[in-house]
């Protein structure tokens, strides 16, 4: 179960940087990232714990492994950090919002909405906060 | 001889704001981030002398100007979409710029020629690229391995038709609005033939290549960076794509 979770999300997340025109080389590295941010979201979900908090760990740890690859390879980090979080992009969540307001259930579509929302906050507050932190250590 | 020298020293300044527009411009049309673009335009200015310059960047221009009477510079951004490649080229020509290896004029052909250049996977690849991030997507998202293949075909052909009808139709919206009615459709008839079987699933998987994940993510740290204009506007792209991804479904789901 949580092989094939693995197996999919470093697939989608390496077919997904080809859309948007990443370097063969650097596929693998960028499959990685994205399989690894998804195992911490899947497995903080698994443990009941909120899927935004699962989120902006997951986030977070995405934030720090691309820095140390863009660092090591010497290539913005934006290359690494965009496959890392396309498996968290609530996309699931904002297309049921708006298949319930379709439907006239607007409370539904609401919640789903503002939850869809949360999560995306989440992944760039996790961005945000591992590049904050980077910046501390680079100072003090 | 001093006004000969005046005017060289003007033509030089004049190509050195060029060569920081032009890489701006094409970091900016192919997803960088604002601060980067803005960073980027001030070393390559600093690295050829200009200690005091000034740059606004938004998604659909950059404005450029260095201190004293130097020009001031606007260059317009029509037309944006996702290539990192370019991106990373753009930041290791402004990484030679700085250590001295690339000279002014070599700097300047080099993004005109990067400008013009089409670094795209070949288009079939990326179709099949977007085919089976659709496929996973569904595994991902709990559904049943019967359902990776509908939604690797739904999502490539849905890709397959963006890409096509962006090119006849040039306002993207509406691309992406008949786009995601075409997966829908395709979806629905899958699960009617017996093919598909959780309608919602392969939905989901099929337009998660269109889905703006990228934009918003990059609109939130632009307004967390203090770059409102910026963020809001990208805000503002991806709710629009968000809203005609959603309604191309929607019309769908009150028809079936």
């Amino acid at each position: 179960m949580i092989i094939e979770q693995l197996v999919t999300s470093f697939i989608a997340s390496a077919a997904f940087v080809i859309i948007f025109n990443v370097p063969k080389r650097l596929l693998l590295n960028c499959g990685l990232v994205g399989m690894i941010g998804w195992l911490i979201y899947v497995l903080f979900v698994e443990y009941d714990f909120d899927s935004v908090l699962a989120t902006f760990v997951a986030a977070f740890f995405v934030a720090i492994i691309s820095q140390l690859f863009a660092r090591l390879y010497k290539t913005p980090m934006t290359i690494f950090s965009v496959s890392g979080i396309i498996p968290l992009v609530p996309g699931g969540l904002a297309y049921e919002a708006m298949r319930h307001a379709v439907m006239n259930d607007y409370n539904m579509a609401i919640q789903l909405a503002a939850k869809a929302f949360m999560i995306s906050g989440a992944i760039a507050i996790g961005l945000v906060f591992s590049e904050v932190i980077n910046q501390i250590i680079k100072k003090a | 001889m001093k006004r000969k020298e005046m005017i060289k020293n003007l033509n030089q300044t004049n190509e050195i704001v060029e060569v920081c527009l032009l890489a701006g411009k094409i970091m900016m049309q192919n997803g960088a981030e604002t601060y980067r673009v803005e960073d980027t335009m001030m070393r390559i200015a600093a690295s050829f002398g200009i200690q005091e310059s000034h740059s606004y960047v938004t998604p659909t221009g950059i404005i450029f100007s260095i201190d004293g009477t130097g020009p001031t510079k606007l260059i317009r951004i029509v037309d944006r979409s996702t290539d990192l490649q370019k991106v990373m080229i753009v930041n290791s020509i402004s990484r030679k710029i700085c250590s001295g290896e690339l000279s002014l004029e070599e700097a300047h052909r080099q993004l005109k020629e990067l400008d013009t250049k089409n670094l795209a996977y070949p288009f079939w690849m990326q179709v099949a690229a977007a085919a089976i991030a659709s496929g996973c997507f569904v595994i991902m998202f709990q559904g049943g391995w019967r359902d990776f293949f509908p939604a690797f075909i739904a999502g490539g052909l849905g890709f397959y038709c963006f890409v096509y009808v962006h090119r006849l139709v040039k306002i993207k919206f509406f691309a992406e609005f008949l786009t995601s009615f075409i997966i829908g459709i395709m979806s629905v008839l899958f699960v009617v033939i017996g093919f598909g079987h959780e309608l919602d699933k392969i939905v989901i998987g099929s337009v998660m290549p269109l889905v703006p994940g990228l934009l918003i993510t990059n609109a939130v740290r632009d307004l967390m960076a203090g770059h409102l204009v910026t963020g809001l506007s990208k805000g503002a792209e991806a709710f629009l794509t968000a809203f005609a991804i959603g309604s191309g479904i929607a019309i769908i789901f009150t028809i079936y």
